[in-house]
């Protein structure tokens, strides 16, 4: 029997979204793949925020920390597009790992 | 088994699945169309739990900025014979037991702990409230973070266009 919707579940959904943005991270070597497993780790903590603004203890503080770290979000996303494409004009490659030019 | 259940297993579900197919898609392009659907499935979730505003904003910043964003970087940055674009995942057993470690850990808390909850209604009108919030006991994180924007804002457009003018 499937159980009733509670904060469990959501609690539940975010942390798959969250493993699976961290496998993303690991994964990939392209570094615009990165981001997307950066985006899902975010939503994941976004999730986490709402449902304990729902169901938890805190009012809606926790709606508000959502709201920063969508902002945050946008701000880190445009950042790193343009590093990323500097990096492609610079190195003619987006993988993270052909990024070495520092080593020797 | 009524229809709040019924929509939360659904969105819970086309959340997960495209999630996956962000994570395991072998095109770059694929990966960013799942998103998507991945962002707009967290978005039913946020409505589900009674964050009208949140939802919006989701849909807002992270389908029409940052998903336009990205589908830019990737257009701007993959060759025209996409070779680079498709490439095999790497370092995958480790991933994968880290990943695994990461989730049973997280879900096995989750659902063991009795998290002290209480049966409140649901919220009416979330946009008003989260207004004067931000306007009284978060004042200033919300002045940082448009200083943040700003800074963010003139700092990528530095960062994308250097090349135009190589002084040094």
């Amino acid at each position: 029997m499937i159980p009733n919707v509670g904060l469990t579940q959501f609690l539940v959904v975010s942390a798959i979204l969250f493993a699976l943005g961290i496998y993303g991270v690991i994964t990939r070597k392209n570094a615009i793949m990165v981001l997307m497993g950066i985006e899902l780790i975010l939503n994941s903590a976004n999730i986490n925020f709402i449902a304990f603004t729902r169901f938890g203890l805190m009012n809606l503080t926790g709606q508000v920390i959502a709201i920063f770290v969508i902002i945050l979000a946008a701000a880190e996303a445009a950042i790193l597009l343009a590093i990323v494409l500097n990096i492609y004009q610079q190195l003619n490659t987006v993988n993270v790992d052909e990024v070495d030019k520092l080593k020797n | 088994m009524n229809w709040y259940n019924i929509v939360f297993y659904a969105f819970a579900a086309l959340t997960v699945i495209s999630a996956i197919g962000v994570v395991f898609s072998r095109s770059i392009l694929y990966a960013a169309f799942s998103l998507l659907f991945t962002f707009f499935g967290v978005a039913a979730l946020y409505v589900l739990l009674s964050a009208d505003f949140i939802a919006i904003t989701q849909i807002l910043l992270y389908v029409g900025g940052i998903l336009v964003l990205i589908i830019f970087g990737i257009m701007l940055t993959s060759r025209a014979n996409n070779v680079e674009v498709k490439r095999r995942a790497f370092q995958l057993v480790p991933a994968v037991l880290v990943v695994g470690v990461i989730a049973g850990t997280l879900i096995g808390v989750l659902t063991t702990t009795n998290w002290p909850t209480a049966n409140f209604l649901p919220y009416e009108d979330t946009a008003r409230p989260i207004g004067a919030l931000l306007m009284t006991q978060f004042v200033l994180p919300f002045e940082l973070a448009s200083i943040l924007l700003l800074v963010a804002l003139i700092g990528a457009v530095i960062i994308a266009r250097r090349e135009k003018g190589k002084r040094a």
